[in-house]
């Protein structure tokens, strides 16, 4: 749980920053929980978190409550694999569902891709990430109209090493909101 | 070079911070048969000669064609070259010339080609020109003499564009052919990529990401004004030209995954040109405008594909272009049409490639391990791309045959995607 606080309080921190587009990070799927060299992570002081009402799932404030699964916003791919991994799923279906409830709510899917190869090609694949999540997301209850899938591809890494675990924080997805974009 | 390392040691005097801005161009290869060139002082204004005989210079002894020889003396271009000499000192050509003050500040330059063997001027072409257009005549003289010992034009006075990367910026930039006189054309936070080109030389189509996803813009270079050709919902990307200006062939995601589309030139008008389930990108027309080359996964891997331009949109068959390997990508046609250069993964190496269009014979150029974005030189003698050198995005330039390569970088910063500018008429 500490680690999860302290991962949506990054999270915050990041999305903060303005000059980076405000997608926030979460630790990468299918890699384990070891820091990717290279990267320093500043992990602020994990504030207490009172005990207040219980929050409603489907609020805009749920975007960004660190208690909501809303606040994760980044969908993880293997190499040269465009599906949606089931560990995804949950989090596709609380995005879903909180869509449905907020029909004015539009999302940006920005698919992105790891170095390797030509710019545009990677474009191209990481447009495939980002349809993937687009596709995931209407079948869990949003609107086609409330989705724009677009891609990255290899511009905006996440990370820039040239290994393994870095690319895997690269073959990534992120869901924006309005306001985010 | 040694005015161009004069000017660089100049800007690092007066303004350090714009000394690592110009592009640097090393050799690293030579032509095997190079031909033996004299180029003379030329006499008359000292300071003016010295500047464009020691642009003339470099620009030859860059081409990797000619081994320059020293002429021994200074050549006016009326006066008659000292043939023996000149043999003797092994040069088969040599361009003596003269600058004299003309009205208004302004500058003649008279120059004199001569075949050394048959003792016979070979032309003797004429420059009025200003002080600042210096390099400028110097570049056109290199055009005169390549094309007169070599037959093809010159392409010393063409421009290359490129985006540079330093911490936090991308600037899309517009250099001469050596690398001097470069100037930002677009400044972003976000990235800039592919380039392309107008056939006249006066535009260039890219797609940047300052709207947070990939949008397409047409630019017009004296102007400075943009507009943007294709912002679909989706991605944008890869615009193409085709050979008469008035077109644009993109890659959108309106209706799906990556496909092919092409728009006119002010963003209207757009139609599908090409179909598949998967992914179609990376389009170029031919020369002649009769197909559109393109990367494509529909079988698989990606590999490069072709489809004829008939004006007609949809239905007409791709047909496969590359079969060897699994990585085939960023297709693009030599100026005279008869080969194509692309990107092929070799055991886990990007490399640049060249292959006959009629034999469907291929080599590979390099020997790094991440080219990109290969751009011919509008004469079809060389091909720029981009590559790494040291984890630093580096241009390169390669011959077509494999001999002369080049290397252009700038310092503390990494450069990629070059597009070569048209011939400049």
């Amino acid at each position: 749980m500490r680690a999860l606080l302290s991962l949506s309080a990054l999270t915050l921190l990041l999305a903060a920053c303005g000059s980076q587009p405000p997608a926030p990070e979460q630790n990468p799927a299918g890699v384990e929980s070891r820091t990717p060299s290279g990267i320093k992570v500043e992990t602020p002081p994990v504030k207490e978190v009172k005990p207040e009402a219980a929050f409603d799932p489907n609020s805009i404030a749920a975007l960004k409550d660190p208690r909501s699964p809303l606040s994760k916003r980044s969908v993880y791919f293997d190499y040269d694999s465009y599906v949606v991994k089931d560990e995804f799923q949950s989090l596709l279906g609380a995005h879903g569902k909180f869509l449905a409830a907020n029909p004015k709510m539009k999302m940006l899917i920005q698919g992105n891709a790891d170095e390797r190869g030509s710019r545009e090609y990677n474009l191209a694949l990481g447009q495939k990430r980002a349809d993937a999540v687009r596709k995931a997301l209407t079948l869990l209850g949003a609107r086609e109209d409330q989705l724009e899938a677009v891609s990255l591809g290899e511009e905006k890494p996440a990370c820039s090493e040239s290994a393994e675990d870095c690319w895997a924080r690269n073959r990534r997805g992120d869901m924006l909101y309005s306001g985010e974009f | 070079m040694k005015f161009n390392a004069l000017l660089v040691a100049c800007g690092l005097a007066v303004a350090p911070w714009l000394a690592h801005a110009q592009l640097t161009v090393e050799i690293t290869g030579a032509g095997a048969n190079r031909l033996p060139v004299a180029i003379a002082d030329f006499s008359g204004e000292r300071i003016v000669a010295q500047a464009l005989t020691s642009v003339v210079r470099a620009d030859l002894d860059r081409s990797g064609l000619f081994r320059l020889i020293d002429a021994g003396a200074p050549l006016a271009d009326n006066a008659t070259p000292p043939w023996d000499e000149l043999k003797a000192r092994g040069a088969d050509a040599v361009a003596g010339g003269s600058v004299t003050v003309a009205t208004e500040g302004r500058y003649e330059t008279r120059v004199r080609l001569s075949d050394i063997p048959k003792q016979a001027a070979l032309g003797t072409p004429a420059y009025l020109h200003t002080g600042v257009q210096l390099r400028a005549t110097a570049h056109r003289i290199s055009d005169y003499i390549y094309e007169k010992l070599t037959g093809e034009p010159g392409v010393f006075s063409t421009r290359i564009a490129y985006v540079v990367k330093s911490t936090g910026r991308y600037e899309l930039k517009i250099a001469d052919a050596d690398g001097s006189n470069d100037q930002a054309a677009l400044a972003s936070r976000e990235p800039i990529i592919s380039p392309a080109w107008s056939p006249d030389g006066s535009k260039l189509a890219y797609v940047s990401f300052e709207a947070k996803k990939p949008v397409v813009y047409v630019h017009d270079l004296a102007s400075g004004r943009r507009h943007v050709a294709a912002n679909f919902k989706g991605s944008n990307s890869a615009p193409a030209w085709s050979p008469d200006g008035k077109q644009l062939a993109v890659v959108l995601t309106k209706d799906g995954s990556s496909q092919l589309y092409v728009v006119n030139a002010d963003g209207s008008g757009v139609t599908r040109v090409a179909n598949s389930s998967g992914i179609d990108t990376e389009p170029r027309w031919s020369p002649d405008g009769q197909h559109i080359y393109f990367t494509s996964d529909r079988g698989g891997s990606p590999q490069i594909y072709r489809i004829a331009n008939s004006g007609a949109g949809l239905g007409n068959p791709a047909e496969r272009i590359s079969f060897e390997g699994s990585y085939n990508v960023t297709p693009r046609p030599s100026p005279d049409g008869r080969s194509l250069a692309f990107i092929t993964r070799n055991g886990g190496r990007f490399q640049l490639a060249l292959m006959d269009l009629a034999t469907r014979q291929v080599q590979i150029l390099t020997d790094s391990t991440k080219d990109e974005s290969p751009s011919f030189a509008p004469n079809g003698r060389m091909i720029l791309y981009a590559t790494e050198i040291g984890g630093r995005g580096v241009l390169a330039a390669v011959s077509a045959d494999g001999r002369v390569k080049q290397k252009l970088s700038v310092q503390a910063a990494d450069v990629r995607e070059p597009a070569w500018g048209p011939l400049v008429r």
